[in-house]
């Protein structure tokens, strides 16, 4: 199914949902609000039938910039793909999880939490995936700074008399 | 008749020698590791143990515990999570230990000395290193050129007495 159909027919079943972008962007952009609801329709209507959610993306474009999730989807059945992008606001904005409906949304939800910070509401197990449970910030975000020190360890490298 | 220690015993099948070289001829001979592969230098690390390059002739075998092992060796990306684990193992060990950094990121912080968030800086900052092997990831032969230094090293010491 191209890009064009599907976003037929997600409007159609959840009006309001798809957030109108360039015709040839290659994705489709959805609220937050609608993200279950649109992720439920995308798995489960029978002309969709995105049964393989391949990959979660955080990005983070700076302190000025947009904070958002990619949602890179499959089909196994009618070999169709298609990217979700969700944005969401940078200080208290949180996506609802779909770790229940694609299993594989558990992990890759909960890297994009630590390693950029995005909340994802109702997941079942939400915690750091890579990093120690004490660390502090998420480092792939722009404006992270890096500790001077962890658990009494220096962590930046020590450059006096390099020069 | 020579009544000197040498040679008075020279028929009955007794050696006379300083007991810090018979120390150190054992420890220099026995350095079986603990094996820290944490990166691709550990690939390395374990063709030096196969067969091609054959570390256990020079008495050097992989072990995979503290209470077990004389030298460390740490070969690979020290991250700081395993950085804590690192220190700990280290001080389960029993005396004498020595440790081998091997390879770029135990020595320095390899390729993330500037933007690795998460890496040490060179595993010196928590435990002392005795040999330092270069390369990214250093080839076996260099792997056990460290390992013949660190015995030179051993053989030097002495273990009974104090030097001032």
């Amino acid at each position: 199914m191209e890009l064009a159909e599907i976003i037929t027919r997600v409007n159609t079943a959840v009006p309001g949902a798809i957030v109108p972008t360039e015709d040839d962007a290659g994705f489709i952009q959805v609220e937050p609000k609608h993200w279950l609801k649109v992720a439920q329709l995308l798995k489960d209507d029978p002309e969709l039938r995105f049964d393989s959610l391949m990959c979660i993306t955080g990005v983070d474009e700076g302190p000025e910039g947009r904070l958002w999730a990619a949602y890179n989807l499959h089909s196994m059945e009618l070999l169709h793909k298609l990217e979700v992008r969700i944005f969401v606001n940078r200080k208290n904005g949180s996506i609802p999880s779909v770790a229940n409906l694609w299993r594989t949304a558990d992990w890759h939800e909960r890297e994009a939490y630590d390693l950029i910070g995005i909340k994802f509401k109702g997941h079942p197990d939400f915690r750091r995936i890579l990093l120690p449970y004490d660390w502090e910030g998420h480092p792939l975000r722009k404006d992270f700074e890096t500790p001077d020190y962890y658990r009494g360890m220096p962590v930046p490298k020590d450059k006096r008399g390099w020069e | 008749m020579d009544l000197s220690l040498d040679h008075r015993f020279e028929k009955d099948n007794i050696l006379v020698g300083k007991l810090d070289d018979l120390i150190n001829w054992a420890r220099s001979n026995s350095q079986w590791y603990f094996q820290f592969g944490l990166a691709c230098c550990a690939i390395e690390m374990i063709a030096a143990a196969q067969p091609r390059h054959d570390l256990e002739r020079f008495g050097a075998m992989p072990r995979a515990s503290p209470r077990q092992s004389d030298v460390i060796l740490v070969s690979g990306t020290v991250t700081l999570t395993m950085a804590t684990r690192v220190k700990r193992l280290y001080y389960q060990m029993a005396d004498p230990k020595y440790i081998i950094s091997m390879g770029s990121c135990a020595n320095s912080g390899g390729p993330y000395w500037e933007h690795g968030y998460h890496v040490l800086k060179g595993v010196d900052l928590i435990i002392p290193v005795d040999v330092y092997v270069p390369g990214c990831p250093p080839r076996p032969e260099a792997l056990i050129e460290g390992l013949l230094e660190l015995r030179k090293k051993i053989r030097e010491e002495t273990p009974l007495r104090k030097v001032s």
